[in-house]
C-alpha cells in the first residue's frame, strides 16, 4: 500500500497538467479523434474490402458474376467449391502444398536453430551473411541450374527436389529470426547449468531449446506460410502428382475463358487455411516479421 | 568433461562415447553452424557459379543440349538491348522505387495512427494481417476480378463516383501502376509492422519534451520521431526493397508470359524467367541474372552504408 501511496503522488501534478491542456485545446483534439477513427475505418475497409470481394465471387454463379445489379444481393451457390474441391482435384494439391510446407519447415529447423545458435552465441556474423545470401540471390538464377541437375538426376516432379528448393526459402528466414532470438535470451542460465554439471551441448538442449519454444513457433510458423505461398519454385520443379496450391490457381486461367467463379473459389481455398492460421498465431508472425528490425 | 561427469559404465564404448561427447563440445561451434551453412552452400555457389559459366556459352533449346563458349558476347546482346532489356530494367526500377515509396509513406502514417492504444485495436491488427499472409498468386487473381474492365468491381466504384471506366491492368500504360497498386496493397502492413515495433522501443521522452517546449505534432514528428526512427526505416526499405526488386508472383499471375502481350509489367526477374523456362534461351537469361544481381547487391550496399551513417 504504501509503495502504491508513494508511486501515485509525483504523478499528481502531471495529471493536473494534462487536463489544463485538455481544457485549453479541446476542439483541436476532438477533430484528431474523429480523423484518427475515419482514417483507422478506411485503413481497415482498403484491406479487408478485395478479401471480402473475391469471398462474395466465390459464391456466385458466373451469371451473378457479370451482373452488376447482384453485386452484394445474390443467392449464394456452393457449386463453384464443389467444382473445384471434386472435379479438380483440390484436395490432392492442398495435401502436396501442405507436405511440402510441413516437411521443409521441420528440417529446416533441424538445420536451422543449431546453426542460429552458434552464430549468435559465437557471433559468426560473416557465416551468418552466407545464409542470408540466399534471400537476397533472385530464385530464377538458382533455378536453371537446379532443373539442370534435378532433371539429370530423375528427381524434377518428385516431392524431394520441392522440399529441398522450399528449404532453401526457409532456411534463411529461420535463422534470421532464432539468431535475434538467441541475442535477446541471457547468457547467464546456460552458463549457471555448466557450473552445475552439464555439458555446452547439454546445456543448449535442456535449457536454450526448451526456453526458445516461442521463437522457433515463430519461426516455424513464418516459414510454413512462405512456403505455402511460394510460387515460382513450384512452377518450375513441381510435376502432375506433386503440384502445390499456387500453381494449381495458376493453371486455372491458362483455358480460354475464364470461370471466375471457379477461380475466386480456387484462390479462396488456397488462402483461407493460412489466414486462419495467422488468426491464431497473430503474436508469433508479428514478432517474426518484426525480428530484428529494431536492433539498429 | 570425463572429470565432471563420472562415468559408471566402464569399457571401450563408454569410453568412446565420451570422447565423442568431449570432441563434440569441443567443436560445437562449426558442428552446430555447418549442416545450414554447407545446405546453403551447395545450393547457392554450385548454381550461381553455373550461371556465370551460363552466362558466358550460347546454351539454348535443352539443357543437355552441347553449347559453345562465346565469351561476353551475351552480355553485349543484353546491354546493347534496347527493346527488352533497358525497358525491363526500368520497369523495375520504376515499380520498386514507387511501390516502396507508397509503402514507407502509408506505413509510417498508419503506424502513427495505431501508434497510442485505443478501442478496437484488435480487429485492425487483424485486418492488417490478413493481406500479408494471404497467397501471392490467389491475390492476383483476386485484384484480375476487381480490375476487370468489364465486370469488375474497381470500375462499378469509378461508375457510382461518375469517373468513366479504367482499362486497369489491360491498359497498355496502367498495367504497371496497377500492379504497383496491387504491391502496395499486399505490402504495406509489413512495413506497418516494422515501423511500429520501432515506434513502441522508442522512449517517450525526446517527443515529451519537445512538447514541453511548445513544439506543434508536425514539428516534433519530423524533427523528434523521423530522426530516431531512420535505422528502422532503413530496416524496412532493405527488407522490403529487396522483395519488390524480385517480385514475380503477382506480375506473372495478372500478366502471364513475357508480362503481358507488349511487354508492359516485364520487370527483369519476369524477363529472365521467360528466357529460362518459357523460350529456354539460357545463355542470355543468365547474363541477365547476372546482370541483375549485380544491381540487387548495389542496392543493398548503398542502404547498408545509409543505415551506418543514420546510427552514428
Amino acid at each position: 500500500m504504501t509503495l502504491l501511496h508513494e508511486n501515485t503522488e509525483p504523478q499528481a501534478p502531471v495529471r493536473q497538467r494534462q487536463a489544463a491542456t485538455r481544457r485549453r485545446k479541446p476542439l483541436r483534439s476532438r477533430a484528431y479523434k474523429t480523423f484518427r477513427v475515419v482514417a483507422l475505418i478506411t485503413v481497415v475497409l482498403f484491406l479487408i474490402a478485395p478479401l471480402f470481394w473475391m469471398l462474395l465471387a466465390s459464391f456466385k454463379t458466373n451469371v451473378d458474376i457479370y451482373d452488376a445489379g447482384k453485386s452484394f444481393l445474390f443467392t449464394p451457390t456452393g457449386e463453384n467449391y464443389a467444382n473445384v474441391l471434386q472435379r479438380n482435384n483440390y484436395f490432392v494439391f492442398i495435401f502436396n502444398s501442405f507436405w511440402v510446407a510441413f516437411v521443409s519447415t521441420a528440417l529446416s529447423l533441424v538445420l536451422g536453430v543449431p546453426a542460429a545458435y552458434a552464430m549468435s552465441r559465437f557471433t559468426m556474423h560473416r557465416s551468418a551473411l552466407v545464409v542470408l545470401m540466399a534471400r537476397v540471390i533472385p530464385g530464377v538464377s538458382l533455378l536453371v541450374p537446379w532443373y539442370y541437375v534435378f532433371s539429370n538426376l530423375k528427381m524434377v516432379g518428385g516431392f524431394e527436389v520441392l522440399i529441398l528448393s522450399h528449404m532453401f526459402v526457409a532456411l534463411p528466414l529461420i535463422v534470421y529470426i532464432m539468431m535475434s532470438y538467441f541475442d535477446s535470451l541471457p547468457l547467464e542460465l546456460e552458463e549457471s547449468a555448466q557450473v552445475d554439471g552439464l555439458t555446452p551441448i547439454g546445456a543448449f538442449r535442456r535449457i536454450t531449446l526448451p526456453l526458445s519454444v516461442a521463437g522457433m513457433a515463430t519461426a516455424g510458423i513464418l516459414s510454413f506460410i512462405f512456403s505455402w505461398n511460394n510460387f515460382m519454385f513450384a512452377l518450375v520443379l513441381s510435376g502432375s502428382k506433386t503440384k502445390t496450391l499456387p500453381v494449381a490457381i495458376f493453371d486455372f486461367v491458362s483455358y480460354a475463358s475464364i470461370d471466375w467463379g471457379g477461380l475466386m473459389a480456387a484462390a479462396t481455398v488456397v488462402t483461407i487455411p493460412i489466414m486462419i492460421i495467422a488468426l491464431f498465431t497473430q503474436k508469433y508472425i508479428v514478432s517474426g516479421m518484426t525480428a530484428g528490425a529494431t536492433k539498429g | 568433461m570425463s572429470v565432471l561427469t563420472p562415468s559408471r559404465t566402464s569399457g571401450r564404448t563408454a569410453n568412446a562415447q565420451e570422447n565423442f561427447s568431449a570432441w563434440a563440445n569441443r567443436h560445437r561451434k562449426w558442428l552446430f553452424a555447418a549442416p545450414a551453412m554447407i545446405f546453403v552452400g551447395v545450393l547457392i555457389i554450385f548454381p550461381l557459379a553455373w550461371t556465370l559459366y551460363l552466362s558466358l556459352t550460347d546454351s539454348q533449346g535443352s539443357v543437355r543440349a552441347a553449347s559453345d563458349f562465346v565469351g561476353l558476347e551475351n552480355y553485349l546482346t543484353v546491354l546493347t538491348d534496347t527493346e527488352r532489356f533497358w525497358p525491363a530494367v526500368g520497369r523495375t526500377m520504376s515499380f520498386t522505387l514507387v511501390a516502396l515509396a507508397c509503402e514507407i509513406i502509408l506505413g509510417m502514417a498508419i503506424a502513427l495512427l495505431l501508434w497510442r492504444p485505443f478501442r478496437g485495436e484488435k480487429w485492425v491488427r487483424v485486418a492488417i494481417l490478413l493481406p500479408l499472409v494471404a497467397t501471392p498468386v490467389a491475390v492476383g487473381m483476386m485484384w484480375r476480378l476487381i480490375f476487370d474492365p468489364n465486370i469488375g468491381f474497381a470500375n462499378q466504384l469509378l461508375g457510382l463516383l461518375g469517373i468513366p471506366p479504367q482499362p486497369w491492368l489491360s491498359g497498355q500504360d496502367s498495367a504497371l501502376p496497377t500492379t504497383i497498386f496491387m504491391d502496395v496493397w499486399q505490402w504495406t502492413p509489413m512495413v506497418v509492422l516494422i515501423l511500429l515495433a520501432g515506434l513502441t522501443a522508442l522512449s517517450d521522452e525526446p517527443d515529451e519534451a519537445a512538447r514541453m517546449d511548445g513544439a506543434t505534432a508536425l514539428q516534433r514528428f519530423f524533427y523528434v520521431t523521423l530522426p530516431l526512427m531512420m535505422p528502422t526505416v532503413i530496416v524496412a526499405i532493405l527488407l522490403r526493397g529487396i522483395d519488390a526488386l524480385k517480385t514475380f508472383d503477382i506480375l506473372y499471375a495478372t500478366k502471364g508470359k513475357g508480362g503481358g502481350s507488349f511487354h508492359e509489367v516485364e520487370t527483369l526477374n519476369v524477363y529472365a524467367y521467360g528466357l529460362s523456362f518459357d523460350y529456354n534461351q539460357y545463355g542470355l537469361s543468365s547474363a541477365v541474372l547476372i546482370l541483375f544481381f549485380m544491381i540487387i547487391i548495389g542496392s543493398m550496399w548503398l542502404l547498408t552504408m545509409r543505415k551506418k551513417a543514420a546510427s552514428k
